[in-house]
């Protein structure tokens, strides 16, 4: 099962948790995996957040891949000037 | 409203319009001549990107009445190169990427060519309050400064 | 799908010349057209009516007189535009919510911010719209108002929106609150951290909201026909973005709207978000004519940005000899009349220069009776970094360590990792220390009332949607279309140095040219300072697309499998070792047979572009302080910046030194002022002072290149990085000239006087 690390923001919903495994496939998995764990999580959470899958950085990638054994860090996503 | 019939030369040519009392030489510039390389950054004379020069004297072409440029010649940035020949400053600036956004540009350059032609010699500290009035947010004015020195220098034949 | 191309180091030919820009000889003549310069036949002029209070309820609008005056072909008001519910919506990529974006464009309910729009006249004269306004009666019902951001923080503040609970808190709300959100980030345990400190600093900072000062105003033209499309001409630094937003303000669908980008005087985050786009449209399409809209700069400092004002407090712990063991920081940023401030990329960027085992950040996005705040150049960054350098600064002052000693030994290097999530990748931010501590204008000796200043910014840098085409041309010129704005940095030459070089022809043979929105598929906005990195990562790929059709196609015409065809310094010609030999053939030879051997040859590219680089930089400021005026002056600046690779040096200093002059202003002289009755007392160049060219020095620029991994040519991006440490470095630099530690910016002459007697006052006591 693949790590997963939630920032610090996402306690408040998640009920202080900030790590879960979870097996999913790609990004789009582990959101909808997620959504089903955390009822609290907003409904648009995804919307804002960015991933690290194995120290690479990815916004908007729905359908970057998972693996098993995947550390995936989730962060807000950043915009810029 | 009552327009006023003008005559004037803008950048060496006999150009008439008619305008409204109000209307500043910018608006008759851009509206009426539809010269727009002079832009509008405030309306307040704060910023100097609408510089051209009106008898040879630097103005604010938002702070003039475009009625007050009856019998006067006025030059703009449309007026600076000779055919193909840029004038100096405006190839230093682009050898010097001294603009980015370029809308300052044009009124950079007439102010600089102002200052060049009242101080052939300018130092550093010259241009930099020589320019003084004009807004540039894009370069730090780094390499405005650069091309202007450099553009006297040239000028001068040094 | 993403994208990523990983860095390859090559012998390069384009890449890393100067080349002249594109755009340059239509910028120094005065061709180059702007938002204000586009005109229709039979176009009308559009004046938006706007609040002069801060905040009031808006109990009826009547726009009969206006409407009955001859030459008035249209008004809006909030009846034009559909309500919008209230739920976060991607459009363009942005999410945001258009419940506050619709009310933004044009107020409902509640005027919220002196200068926001409440209806708009379209008219054959400007003269006539102005007119036009005055006989628009608006029955306001003045509320009380809150501009300071701990003001609005109290239980007992006026609330801006009755149905906004802060979010991200447990339990849950049980009253409204200016506090939109609540964001915290937590690594480590950082009391057992400050427990384990020799020396713990704790400062309170306050920041003014500034402006981005672009010098060209806001400006559009719209045309809708009676078919139900539109044209908007407009100056933005996206225009797909724009168009999202359009569409789903106005209701219409997205195909239905061409944008086409004008030349843009500036942005710097300030044209990222649509203002008086939809209502020229929305006039248009009452008005059955094209509608110009160019806001005055009154206006553009009243209704539109501006960043944040902001308080923050930083404490951190650090042993003896300088190692910091702690960081904790509380940010309160306001974020305008909406909800939405920079301040979750401010909060993950606070210490992550550094690497700090215990680390905690809780941070507010607070509104308040001011303009939405915008993007600006690194949202956020400098505020806090203004506090958190500060605090570095006075512990190794405390210490004894050199300031960029000290911050040496603290660095974030590849593999640190941070408090909000990932592990840094492959970063420079030690050799841009090096590279500042080598500076000869680290040594320069000060004379009395002089001091110097070091600090440091961190940006993450961003990727994201882009696309552009690459079309070869019958004499083998290219025309490469862009769907990045060229944002004024100079973008558009660099591209085309990128696909000149992957092309292995000359730069003067690529001409670059934006799109409008039907020409390509979506882009992000120019935001982030994705434009070199993700733009370039895009002309990378179109030109491997085009060389790849060019090979086969020079297989077919010279019949060799293409398996025995290379690409190499612009030309089709035999691979190393084949058995197949051929005359090679050029781009050009190609191109010009290319319509009767099998059509044109294009390239190109639709991607995501991920693996964006985080930049890092390290400033040296000298300043002189007069101490009877409290007037700070500017001797010498340097900075040194890890940009992964300079595709045009002069373009990548011309950003280094932009930034580092915005910088300057934020921290000695620009600032809204507002008055009791919360209305914006400067709304001019005149009041605002941004600086001119006599207020600053040359800023000596040092390019360091710690290429990014994940970009073909190691680009990080390099925009924004600049902005951020000038309010620290110039705050120590003061520091260091007059002994005084001032927590308040901008450093302007009454504030650093009043600092300086206050000194004084308090040594005779």
């Amino acid at each position: 099962m693949a790590r997963i690390v939630l920032s610090g923001n996402l306690a408040a919903v998640t009920g202080g948790e900030t790590e879960i495994a979870l097996e999913v496939g790609n990004v789009r998995q582990l959101f909808q995996a997620l959504a089903e764990h955390y009822p609290g999580l907003p409904e648009n959470f995804a919307e804002d957040l960015a991933v690290a899958i194995d120290g690479e950085i990815y916004q908007d990638a729905l359908l970057e891949p998972i693996r098993n054994d995947s550390e995936v860090i989730l962060f807000p996503k950043i915009a810029g000037g | 409203m009552t327009r006023h019939h003008v005559s004037a030369t803008v950048n060496g040519d006999a150009v008439e319009f008619l305008c409204e009392t109000q209307q500043t030489l910018l608006d008759v510039l851009r509206n009426e001549l539809r010269l727009t390389g002079t832009k509008e950054g405030c309306a307040t004379g704060d910023c100097g990107a609408c510089s051209v020069t009106v008898d040879g004297r630097l103005v604010c072409s938002c702070l003039m009445l475009g009625v007050e440029a009856e019998g006067k010649s006025i030059r703009t940035i449309e007026g600076m190169a000779q055919g193909e020949n840029l004038h100096v400053l405006q190839r230093k600036f682009l050898e010097h990427a001294a603009l980015q956004c370029g809308v300052c540009t044009p009124g950079f350059l007439m102010s600089a060519r102002s200052l060049l032609e009242n101080n052939p010699n300018p130092t550093e500290s010259e241009v930099r309050y020589g320019l003084a009035g004009n807004l540039c947010r894009c370069t730090g004015y780094h390499k405005i400064v650069e091309a202007v020195l450099d553009a006297a220098r040239e000028m001068r034949g040094a | 799908m993403s994208t990523t191309i990983k860095y390859e180091p090559r012998e390069l030919k384009v890449v890393g010349t100067r080349p002249i820009r594109h755009d340059g000889v239509d910028k120094v003549t005065g061709r180059a057209r702007y938002g204000a310069d586009f005109d229709l036949p039979g176009q009308l002029i559009g004046k938006v009516l706007r609040s002069p209070h801060a905040h009031a309820r808006i109990r009826s609008i009547d726009v009969s007189a206006a409407l009955a005056l001859p030459g008035v072909k249209a008004v809006v008001t909030r009846d034009d535009f559909a309500e919008m519910p209230e739920e976060y919506a991607a459009a363009g990529e942005i999410v945001v919510n258009f419940y506050d974006v619709t009310r933004n464009v044009m107020a409902r309910e509640k005027a919220l911010y002196d200068g926001h729009a409440v209806a708009a006249v379209a008219a054959t004269s400007e003269a006539i719209a102005k007119q036009a306004l005055k006989l628009i009666k608006v029955d306001y019902e003045v509320l009380p108002h809150v501009i300071d951001v701990l003001e609005a923080m109290k239980p007992d503040a006026p609330v801006l929106h009755e149905h906004q609970y802060t979010q991200l808190v447990t339990p849950k709300p049980d009253k409204p609150s200016n506090v939109a959100k609540r964001l915290e980030f937590k690594r480590g345990d950082v009391e057992a951290g400050f427990r384990q400190a020799d020396l713990v600093v704790e400062r309170e900072f306050n920041t003014k909201p500034v402006h981005q000062g672009y010098i060209e105003p806001q400006a559009c033209l719209a045309s809708y026909s009676e078919d139900g499309q539109a044209d908007l001409w407009t100056s933005t630094q996206g225009h797909f973005v724009f168009r999202a937003q359009c569409a789903k303000l106005l209701q219409m669908e997205v195909s239905k709207i061409r944008v086409m980008p004008t030349e843009i005087g500036g942005g710097f985050g300030g044209k990222n978000t649509v203002y008086c786009e939809p209502v020229a449209i929305a006039l248009s399409r009452k008005a059955h004519r094209p509608v110009k809209i160019v806001m005055t700069r009154d206006e553009v400092f009243r209704a539109t940005g501006p960043t944040s004002g902001a308080n923050v407090r930083v404490k951190m712990g650090c042993t003896r000899d300088g190692r910091i063991i702690a960081a904790e920081a509380v940010l309160n940023y306001q974020a305008g009349a909406f909800a939405g401030s920079s301040v979750s990329p401010a909060s993950m960027s606070a210490f992550t220069r550094y690497d700090v085992d215990h680390v905690h950040v809780v941070a507010h996005d607070v509104t308040v009776n001011r303009p939405k705040v915008a993007a600006y150049r690194a949202p956020g960054a400098p505020i806090v970094a203004f506090g958190v350098e500060s605090v570095i600064d006075e512990m190794a002052k405390k210490l004894g360590i050199d300031p960029i000693d000290f911050r040496l030994k603290n660095a974030a290097r590849e593999g640190t990792q941070s408090y909000y999530g990932p592990k840094l990748g492959s970063i420079g931010f030690i050799e841009t220390l090096q590279a500042a501590k080598a500076h000869p204008n680290y040594r320069v000796p000060l004379g009395p009332n002089q001091g110097r200043g070091v600090a440091t910014g961190f940006w993450f840098n961003a990727g994201n949607e882009t696309s552009c085409a690459l079309n070869i041309n019958e004499d083998g010129t290219v025309s490469l279309v862009l769907g990045v704005v060229d944002v004024a940095g100079g973008l558009r030459t660099a591209l085309a140095m990128i696909v000149a070089e992957e092309l292995g022809i000359d730069v003067d043979k690529v001409r670059p040219s934006h799109s409008d929105t039907t020409e390509l598929g979506f882009n992000f906005v120019t935001a982030g300072s994705r434009g070199t990195f993700a733009g370039g990562m895009a002309c990378v790929v179109a030109a491997r697309d085009a060389i790849e059709k060019l090979r086969q196609r020079a297989a077919k015409i010279r019949e060799v499998p293409v398996d025995a065809v290379e690409w190499k310094d612009g030309r089709a010609q035999p691979i190393q070792g084949s058995a197949h030999r051929f005359a090679p053939m050029t781009l050009a030879e190609i191109a010009k047979v290319a319509g009767k051997t099998g059509g044109t040859i294009a390239g190109h590219a639709e991607i995501n572009a991920q693996g964006a680089g985080p930049g890092f930089a390290t400033q040296i400021v000298d300043v002189e302080v007069d101490r009877e005026t409290g007037l700070v002056k500017v001797l010498r600046y340097t900075i040194a910046q890890d940009v992964g690779k300079a595709i045009h040096p002069a373009y990548v200093e011309g950003q280094l030194q932009g930034g580092v002059v915005q910088g300057i202003g934020w921290a000695l002289n620009e600032e809204y002022v507002y008055g009791k009755d919360g209305r914006l007392q400067n709304p001019g160049f005149l009041d605002y002072r941004v600086p001119v060219a006599s207020d600053v020095p040359f800023v000596d620029a040092v390019i360091v290149e710690v290429p990014n991994p994940n970009h073909p040519y190691g680009v990080r991006g390099c925009g924004e990085v600049s902005i951020i440490a000038p309010m620290a470095a110039i705050a120590n630099a003061v520091e260091s000239a007059i002994g005084i530690r001032i927590c308040e910016q901008p450093l302007s002459p009454p504030r650093v006087l009043a600092a300086i007697e206050e000194a004084a006052a308090t040594r005779k006591a």
